[in-house]
């Protein structure tokens, strides 16, 4: 009897494995992992709900893709261990594309991009930052990038700046502006927007679409933009959804998704709710 | 097993090493005069002070370290009028926000300790002092701590490897110890299992050590509870004396 059921057992798993990649599952529920604290993009309502432009744009994308959704929250600094341990299926989450988390997981075209930029109160003399909301691409302007951050540089002298550790602006910063300021990392991004109400930080460095959404906050009265904005290279292709590697199938039906939107324009208006501002990546 | 990886992770997190060190043994350091000091409170028999050090380990040892940390670190800077008071100096660093809440929790662990020991000093010692002339702090300094002092030891022992596992708790503050380098190694390399298993092997070794120590410090206070040497000697010449006849 033992026998004959681990035969069974085997002969089942032997069946499965053939049959696996001929017949690739047909999705009929996605899980989604975000933050919910990334706000525009992802976020958590009081009531514990979650509201955001990537939830509207997943909406959107399920619809498309003819699945259904469930979205589950994990902090930031273990979202990519949790989507290689099975917790969800696919990351959305405010996460660029960069080369060194490609290395470990799979992303889609990317959905947006908002650059970084540095945000400093308003009384501080880093307002006068130069080039402020010029946008510097690394990639495709190396040079001017290069230039605009050494403009920058001496401002930074003896100063501190805070930022989300292992975010794409923490590792700009160490490359580009560690030789003259202290980095101070943080786990949340709403943990430096308190430092630097209180003086303790003298910049952060985020998104745009973050920095511009966190200074509504009232709590962070006195909170502003400052200096140019950059983007590419190391700094990512811009938010895409990342995937366990391998997962072809999905990766196929949300650039799929993410195409159409993009063409037909649905991400630009849910861009301007939510970010007041186009974010599409074209 | 990526051997490799293994000693990587090492080479990142040793750095760590003497911050956290620093924190353990700096904030149990100074929580040691706190926790004597609340202990004597406690036993002073006087109401105010005996209601003061009960109501200061109600609060310290009644909530979470992570949330005393919290509310030191993110919640005094609040207030504008910590921000522009002479504390702010110490307070703006996190370095000195997690020695300042390490300190005041060790001291209300460690004054129950103290507590113990100086309760557990027999009262024919003290009598025995007083019959000698000592009273007052003499008495206090030279027989009382000292018997107490060794009667705390081993729970003192704890509470220091304690400590040592609590400075962990600082990394949330953004400051880079042993954890706060291997929570940003992870989320560098997205290998927790290796990593993790690197850090707690590195507290093990450190808690190791600190226990021989304990350990030591305990035997060398304690010769009462020995057999004398002086016996063991006799013993052995009476052997070989029986050897011979």
């Amino acid at each position: 009897m033992k026998v004959w059921t681990r035969l069974l057992g085997v002969a089942m798993t032997a069946a499965m494995l053939v049959a696996g990649p001929a017949m690739a599952k047909e999705w009929k529920t996605v899980k989604l992992g975000t933050e919910g604290a990334f706000p525009p993009w992802n976020s958590t309502k009081a009531d514990g709900t979650l509201e955001g432009f990537e939830i509207d744009l997943a909406n959107i994308l399920c619809e498309r893709m003819d699945v259904k959704c469930e979205w589950v929250v994990q902090s930031w600094k273990g979202i990519i261990p949790a989507l290689n341990a099975g917790k969800f299926d696919v990351i959305m989450s405010g996460m660029s594309a960069t080369a060194k988390r490609a290395e470990v997981i799979d992303f889609s075209i990317p959905y947006g991009s908002t650059g970084q930029t540095f945000g400093v109160l308003s009384d501080s003399e880093l307002v006068d930052l130069p080039l402020k909301g010029t946008v510097f691409p690394l990639a495709s302007k190396p040079e001017e990038a290069k230039k605009a951050i050494e403009e920058i540089k001496p401002m930074f002298e003896g100063k501190i700046i805070g930022v989300q550790s292992s975010a794409i602006a923490e590792r700009f910063l160490q490359e580009n502006l560690a030789d003259v300021a202290e980095i101070r990392e943080y786990g949340k991004t709403q943990e430096h927007d308190l430092d630097l109400m209180s003086g303790r930080v003298d910049a952060i460095m985020a998104s745009t679409a973050y920095i511009s959404t966190a200074m509504k906050d009232p709590a962070n009265e006195g909170m502003v933009l400052a200096g140019p904005r950059f983007q590419g290279g190391i700094l990512g292709k811009g938010s895409s959804i990342g995937m366990r590697k391998g997962s072809d199938d999905l990766k196929a039906m949300f650039d799929k998704a993410i195409a159409s939107a993009r063409d037909d324009g649905t991400i630009k208006d849910l861009s301007i709710k939510w970010f007041g501002f186009d974010v599409t990546v074209y | 097993m990526d051997m490799q990886f293994f000693w990587e992770s090492l080479v990142t997190l040793i750095p760590g090493i003497p911050l956290t060190l620093q924190l353990a043994f700096l904030s149990t350091f100074l929580g040691a005069f706190i926790a004597l000091g609340l202990a004597m409170m406690r036993l002073s028999g006087i109401r105010p002070l005996d209601w003061f050090a009960r109501g200061y380990l109600f609060v310290f040892r009644g909530s979470p370290l992570l949330v005393q940390l919290f509310l030191i670190y993110y919640g005094l800077s609040q207030f504008p009028a910590v921000r522009h008071s002479f504390a702010w100096t110490f307070l703006r660093d996190p370095y000195w926000c997690a020695i300042i809440a390490l300190t005041l929790n060790t001291a209300a662990y460690a004054s129950e300790v103290i507590r113990g020991g100086l309760l557990s000093v027999p009262h024919g010692q003290v009598e025995a002092a007083r019959a000698c002339g000592m009273s007052g702090f003499k008495l206090f300094r030279r027989i009382v701590l000292p018997l107490a002092i060794r009667q705390a030891l081993p729970a003192y022992g704890t509470e220091l490897i304690l400590m040592v596992k609590a400075t962990s708790l600082a990394s949330i503050i953004t400051i880079m110890e042993i954890t706060g380098l291997a929570a940003k190694l992870v989320s560098e390399t997205y290998r927790v299992i290796e990593v993790f298993v690197v850090a707690g092997a590195i507290y093990l070794a450190i808690n190791f050590i600190l226990t021989r120590i304990i350990m030591a410090f305990e035997y060398k206070l304690t010769p009462h509870l020995r057999e004398p040497r002086i016996t063991k000697v006799l013993a052995l010449e009476n052997e070989s004396a029986g050897e011979i006849s």
